[in-house]
């Protein structure tokens, strides 16, 4: 058999470059639920409520299919699959831009508690995300708005029996509707990467009030939180406590990479298929060569993005070691592609592509969100070079 | 033929080797004795200078050879294109005349397809042969041609009906180049190699025997060529592993590979030499200019994703799955590699971008990738052709309206 279609990471094992025949089944099937689930009716109906998704196409999405916990272990009642099969489900989710607290619980949350937790709290705390039955998040940024850990001021004080937070956290995913926060904090008088650590808490605790904001993108909704003296328990321990922070971090841009070019995907799609349609000039425009020419570019640039997407995802899996520079290199490139492949599927529409009729929007807004969220591509490119140990 | 096995295959080209293998023969000697007994080709049909194996058990007997040292058939250059195309197309009589001649290496073949006035568009050349008694007499001018002016036969494609529409009236040629009508003149390239040539026909003859396939047929038996061209490679011959290896054959091989290989010494940095990027930086301090930094990175991440997307191109393949979209976007993407590296050694590089061969650093290597990188998107079929591929195929997007249909006379030419 051959095996010159993968390549051999640092940890010795493979890295593939194609999805076996059961990912793609899965894919599969995931997409046929979404296909049936998350029309863009749907989305427009969901994007204009407060809770911003639908219990019970969630409950069928956690029950059904299991995809909060694929990722999770088994003996923390999940699917026990991995970082690829992970990313299988948010390309799909970005294909059909679902309006579902999956990216907060099932990635970010569920990546730090993984990440930092003690046996005792992955025990107790995964099988409920797994299930679905608990929506938790991550909070992480400011509202400065920055992504490097190094720049958390919220500030954790030992009590009694546990911690208090004080301060505020902005761009909270779905902190509007979590049951539970996963909140990193730092050690008072600490300062840069030393004295960090995360916390769990119950989102409807005292001293926590929260606030949905009004944002862009309304198929991700954001929240502030303000943290006054509220209790809180350390996940995990107080040594390193960066670490895990920052490979959340990047577990969560490898998926977010995959989510975008499964967005980039569907505005493609669209975009040839309006080609083929509209006429002018006694033509389809997808015969001049403006267009043509315009929309081989953006497949060239989206199949680059996905295989940057699909090989920082396989690193993972892999154990690759360099997984953390792909991960900044992943969310740089796709960011870049998602954006430019909205823009230009907006240009192919013309008029209508301006419309708020028209669907395009809807991902254009995706992309934008998405472009900054976990950091801007430049901010991933300067890590990128530092990750791969060119000094400033 | 079936019924041979890996190892009844592998024993017997052992056997054979242990009895002919010499490397102190000459390389003719010892080619002559491969083109005979079929191992040289054996992938090749058993009639033909083959032994009718299948490609699988061709790999083992490759193998064999390199066990144990042996030099291999003649492969260089476009040798191998003539005879793919004229097993699938030729008489007995070209393929008795020419084949065992392209396995011992005592000819060498060049391909006459681009003229000054049709690149893009192959089909509408209007180099003509028009018969006249038995022979084809040859008039035009074909251009691009590698090794041109030590090469014996060409491959010519020229057209023979003017009223036929325009793919319908070309026929195919071997010619001789050998002749007074057949005039070669080296091509300089805007970075001082001349790696191509022109050539000049004037009432250059082939006789009637030569010409390969029907008349009239000659763009499909092109096709036929231009396919191995594209399964063949991206220019370069694989790297030589026989570099150190003693004995009078392998000195003649070696030289036999310099001379093949020389026209390409500038490709490497035709295609932008991204391994010197981060080093070059460091080299110069540019790693510390944050502008500079971020389109490195951009570049890099332009690099691995286009290894990347090959490498899916090629697991795809291997797992036989339908090819996607991954397959037809090689050469595109590595026109944009070339592109951007050429900006980033320029950034990197500063004032001395002003300067070119000793002067230049890395002894001249920077300054041959400035001037190498625009060849990347015109060579081999143009970005913009790529675009119209990937577009039509790939996206199945209506083709432009044409303006070449009816009669080629009638047609709007240069």
């Amino acid at each position: 058999m051959s095996t010159s279609h993968q390549s051999t990471s640092a940890s010795g094992r493979r890295i593939q470059f194609a999805f076996t025949d059961e990912q793609d089944q899965f894919r599969s099937a995931v997409r046929r639920f979404l296909n049936d689930k998350s029309p863009t009716t749907e989305v427009r109906r969901l994007m204009a409520t407060a809770e911003g998704y639908d219990p019970a196409v969630w409950r069928q999405l956690s029950e059904d299919l299991a995809l909060p916990g694929i990722h999770i272990p088994e003996q923390y009642g999940g699917a026990g699959f991995g970082m690829v099969e992970l990313c299988i489900v948010t390309e799909e989710l970005g294909r059909a831009l679902l309006c579902a607290p999956y990216f907060s619980s099932a990635v970010l949350a569920a990546n730090a508690i993984l990440s930092a937790g003690t046996e005792m709290q992955k025990s107790a705390l995964l099988p409920e995300i797994a299930k679905g039955a608990r929506i938790a998040t991550l909070a992480i940024t400011e509202p400065d708005g920055n992504w490097d850990p190094a720049a958390i001021k919220v500030v954790a004080t030992p009590d009694s029996d546990g911690y208090r937070l004080d301060g505020v956290k902005s761009f909270v995913v779905d902190g509007h509707v979590a049951d539970l926060l996963v909140v990193a904090a730092r050690a008072g008088k600490t300062t840069g990467l030393e004295g960090l650590a995360l916390f769990t808490l119950d989102a409807n605790a005292g001293g926590v009030e929260r606030r949905l904001l009004e944002s862009m993108d309304p198929t991700r909704k954001v929240a502030r939180i303000d943290f006054r003296g509220a209790h809180a328990n350390l996940l995990g321990s107080l040594d390193n406590g960066a670490e895990p922070i920052l490979r959340t971090l990047d577990r969560a841009a490898i998926a977010l990479a995959n989510e975008m070019v499964g967005g980039a995907q569907a505005l493609l799609d669209s975009a040839v298929n309006y080609a083929k349609l509209r006429v002018q000039f006694g033509r389809t425009i997808g015969s001049f060569q403006a267009i043509k020419h315009k929309l081989a570019d953006m497949l060239l640039d989206l199949e680059l993005a996905k295989s940057a997407a699909y090989y920082a995802a396989q690193a993972v899996a892999a154990g690759d070691p360099e997984w953390p520079a792909l991960a900044s290199l992943a969310k740089a490139a796709a960011s870049e592609t998602y954006l430019h492949t909205a823009a230009e599927c907006i240009q192919i529409h013309g008029g209508i592509g301006f419309t708020w009729d028209n669907d395009t929007h809807l991902w254009f807004k995706r992309a934008k969100s998405s472009e900054v969220f976990l950091g801007q591509p430049s901010y991933h490119r300067e890590l990128l070079m530092q990750r791969w140990g060119v000094e400033r | 033929m079936s019924t041979v096995s890996d190892a009844e295959v592998r024993s017997e080209v052992r056997e054979w080797l242990a009895a002919n293998w010499d490397p102190d023969m000459s390389l003719l000697e010892w080619r002559i004795k491969l083109a005979d007994s079929g191992w040289g080709m054996p992938q090749w049909p058993k009639e033909w200078y083959g032994r009718g194996l299948s490609h699988a058990l061709a790999r083992v007997v490759e193998e064999e050879f390199a066990n144990v040292g042996a030099v291999r058939a003649a492969n260089s250059g476009v040798r191998l294109l003539a005879a793919a195309t004229l097993l699938e197309h030729g008489s007995d009589q070209q393929k008795k005349k020419f084949l065992r001649r392209i396995l011992t290496g005592e000819d060498t073949w060049c391909q006459f397809f681009s003229e000054p006035g049709s690149g893009s568009d192959l089909a509408g050349a209007t180099t003509r042969a028009d018969l006249k008694g038995d022979f084809w007499i040859v008039n035009g001018q074909k251009v691009w041609t590698t090794s041109a002016h030590h090469a014996d036969h060409g491959l010519l494609l020229a057209r023979t009906d003017w009223d036929a529409p325009k793919h319908e009236g070309l026929s195919y040629f071997v010619i001789n180049l050998k002749q007074p009508g057949v005039d070669v003149q080296p091509l300089k390239q805007m970075n001082g190699h001349a790696s191509f040539n022109q050539v000049f026909f004037t009432d250059a003859k082939v006789p009637k025997e030569n010409l390969v396939g029907r008349v009239g047929e000659g763009w499909k038996v092109a096709m036929t060529t231009l396919a191995h061209e594209r399964r063949g490679a991206d220019g370069l011959p694989a790297p030589s592993k026989r570099g150190t290896r003693v004995g009078k054959i392998h000195a003649e091989e070696r030289a036999e590979t310099e001379k093949a290989n020389q026209p390409y010494t500038w490709y490497p940095q035709r295609a932008g030499r991204v391994d010197l990027i981060i080093d070059r930086a460091k080299e110069t301090g540019a790693n510390k200019d944050p502008y500079i930094r971020q389109e490195i990175a951009r570049l890099m991440t332009l690099a691995k994703s286009a290894e990347w997307t090959a490498r899916r191109a090629r697991a795809a393949q291997q797992q036989g799955r339908p090819q996607g979209p991954e397959g037809s976007l090689g050469k595109l993407a590595a026109s944009h590699v070339a592109r951007a590296c050429s900006r980033v050694h320029t950034l990197i590089t500063g004032t001395d971008a002003m300067l070119t061969g000793r002067e230049s650093p890395r002894e001249g290597i920077i300054a041959e990738i400035l001037v190498s990188v625009p060849a990347v998107s015109i060579a081999g079929g143009t970005d913009e052709i790529q675009r119209n591929i990937i577009a039509e195929r790939v996206l199945e997007l209506p083709k432009e309206p044409r303006f070449d249909t009816g009669p080629f006379r009638n047609v709007r030419k240069n």
